[in-house]
């Protein structure tokens, strides 16, 4: 049963084609979208089983022998992201489908979004560099689309930047793969694995810097995230969501993949990693502090939270390692809720600008407790899903005596939480701001950056009315909530999963051997 | 040849990286296209010298190596798909806008003008 390996690919691109065709019938589409997505999951969860029995799993695609042809790999890794992206996409499509008046109507939103998620599984399965660089661009095509979508100025704007940016980092990968087959004669990452090693030092830092440059990009890490804040929060919040949940971390999945497969240290940690890991902390949760909109404020924190990853990654031991898959998998169901429950906020309230909202503790008690949980996961506050994932990280941290980062990762935890408690100063407690956002009616949800943008007008209901929310909203959320809380709860087995995943990272003899065959 | 040709990817590299620093969309869609055409000559060049045909049947010597055209292949499909859809992003904003430079993010504007405000510490 190998060829389970193809299906989270190619299920989404065939349903995206037959999507195409059903675009004058949108019940159809939605029912299609879920079904595939749920069948998706499936799926990435027997190839998980499958993994965790059998180890790495390789197939050939067209039968072609290894170093040439393409190949899909499945390692704990790959397994564990593909099943948390599953179920990540899956929710937020539900959302979307449930939200009033937002991306879900528009024309062909369901065939790119089912692009999107097989682009997102092919990048995590690709065995070589250039068939990762095309599921990053059949990823990142569908990704213009979602964040143009609607074609209004502020899309067309931010659009703009985060196009040019990708392009420019697509270029660099472009040129980084001519390099590297022209320096080793293959592309096939299990096969550099062994070839790389016999370049000359300087030539291997080369070309690991452009392809660390490539995938810091995409991965937003300093200082190279520049564009994110700018380009995420214009979009509507479902397809925020879904980039801040997944997208940053295919990135980060490229930096592991990469630097463990084809760059290893000789032992011990290293030092430009972990500084670069460090400054993205430390630079995006002050960029967070300063913001006043609670999807900039959270684009900021998709900032900070790479540097943790990336953390893992520069500690490079298998306890690193593990930490930072472990923090992946927590980090992707978190990231996802909270842009959802801001979404979720300027639904029921009109706007998402901090100065304008208040006093929805008593308008609207769920909604604070579905911001609450996430907020403290993500700040890390025991027992949540983001402190198991935090440990891992400040154990491995200290295990090898790095005492400088583990310190600035604490610090920045407090700083996060800190930023958390201005958004539920501002939304939960208090009286409505001053500009009355009132229960606005819902799809009201504008990107509450500019002045006035979806506060006017409605101020006439009463402030203290009582919010309900859309249950097809709020299901979706709750879900990706009580996931979190799962993976607190089984902080121990899933820990054990990483360290698999980490060792075979670390060892990749067994990722070698499932491709080449030897 | 190969000479020749490292030459040319540098001078498309240099230009595209001139133009992509523009406030003006136009260059910066020229720029783009004149680094992915660098980019993929670069991949042809690791195929080896120039000049040989590409077929391989078992007996290598005297062939270039397919692999990277096929790679070249791909990626000018990705690129000319991309640079259709920048482009009608552009046009749009040439719609919307009559204009096609490149406008700050007004957010930043906003945070980089604001002073702490009393009201604002709560």
């Amino acid at each position: 049963m190998r060829s389970l390996v193809t299906l989270p690919v190619a299920l989404p691109l065939l349903a995206a084609a037959l999507s195409m065709v059903l675009h004058r019938r949108p019940q159809a589409q939605r029912a299609l979208s879920v079904s595939v997505l749920v069948a998706c999951l499936a799926l990435t969860v027997a190839v998980l089983v499958q993994v965790n029995d059998q180890g790495p799993v390789a197939i050939q695609v067209g039968a072609w022998p290894a170093p040439i042809g393409i190949s899909l790999v499945a390692d704990m890794f790959a397994a564990l992201m593909l099943v948390v992206s599953a179920l990540v996409v899956l929710a937020v499509l539900v959302y979307s489908i449930g939200s009033p008046r937002t991306a879900d109507d528009r024309l062909f939103f369901h065939p790119v979004y089912l692009i999107l998620a097989a682009g997102v599984s092919a990048s995590f399965l690709a065995g070589d560099l250039f068939n990762l660089f095309v599921a990053f661009e059949v990823m990142l095509s569908a990704s213009y689309v979602l964040i143009t979508l609607g074609g209004g100025r502020d899309q067309v704007r931010t659009g703009m930047t985060y196009v040019v940016i990708s392009l420019v980092a697509s270029t660099f990968f472009v040129t980084a793969v001519g390099l590297i087959y022209a320096a080793t004669g293959t592309v096939n990452m299990a096969d550099l694995a062994g070839r790389i090693g016999e370049l000359p030092q300087p030539v291997r830092h080369g070309l690991g810097l452009l392809l660390l440059v490539v995938f810091g990009v995409k991965a937003a890490i300093f200082p190279l995230f520049f564009w994110l804040p700018d380009s995420y929060p214009t979009a509507p919040t479902p397809v925020t969501a879904i980039f801040a949940g997944l997208l940053t971390k295919v990135g980060v999945y490229a930096i592991i993949r990469t630097q463990t497969l084809m760059f290893p240290t000789d032992g011990g940690p290293s030092t430009v990693l972990l500084v670069l890991a460090g400054l993205t902390m430390v630079v995006g949760v002050l960029g967070a502090i300063a913001q006043n909109d609670i999807k900039r404020l959270l684009s900021f924190h998709i900032v900070s939270q790479i540097g943790y990853m990336i953390m893992g990654v520069g500690l490079f031991s298998v306890a690193g390692l593990a930490g930072s898959i472990l923090f992946m998998v927590h980090q992707i169901i978190v990231k996802t809720t909270m842009f959802l429950v801001g979404g979720l906020i300027e639904n029921a309230t009109g706007t998402g600008a901090l100065s304008r909202l208040g006093g929805l503790l008593h308008r609207t008690p769920l909604l604070a407790v579905l911001f609450m949980v996430p907020a403290l996961s993500l700040a890390g506050v025991p027992p949540s899903s983001g402190f198991v994932g935090k440990l891992a990280l400040v154990n491995a941290g200290v295990e090898i005596e790095r005492y400088g980062i583990v310190a600035v990762s604490l610090a920045v935890s407090l700083l996060t939480l800190f930023s958390m408690t201005k958004i539920w100063a501002a939304a939960f407690w208090g009286q409505p701001g001053e500009g009355g956002p009132g229960a606005g009616g819902p799809g009201a949800a504008g990107t509450g950056t500019v002045l006035g943008s979806g506060a006017g007008g409605t101020a006439t209901v009463a402030a203290a009315g009582r919010i309900s929310l859309p249950p097809m909203m709020t299901v979706p959320t709750v879900v990706l909530i009580v996931a979190s809380l799962a993976v607190a709860v089984a902080g121990a087995p899933l820990y054990d999963m990483a360290v698999d995943a980490a060792t075979v990272l670390a060892d990749p003899a067994p990722y070698i051997e499932a491709v080449l065959g030897r | 040849m190969i000479v020749v040709l490292a030459l040319v990817v540098g001078t498309l590299y240099a230009v595209g990286t001139y133009l992509l620093l523009q406030r003006n969309l136009t260059q910066i869609v020229i720029g783009l296209a004149m680094m992915g055409h660098g980019a993929n000559l670069v991949l042809l060049m690791a195929g080896g010298r120039a000049g040989r045909a590409p077929i391989s049947g078992g007996e290598t010597a005297g062939f270039a190596d397919p692999l990277p055209q096929a790679l070249a292949l791909t990626a000018i499909v990705i690129a000319f798909g991309v640079s259709a859809f920048l482009l009608t992003l552009a046009y749009r904003s040439w719609l919307l806008r009559h204009d096609d430079e490149v406008e700050d993010d007004l957010e930043d504007r906003r945070i980089a003008r604001s002073r702490p405000d009393p009201e604002d510490v709560r």
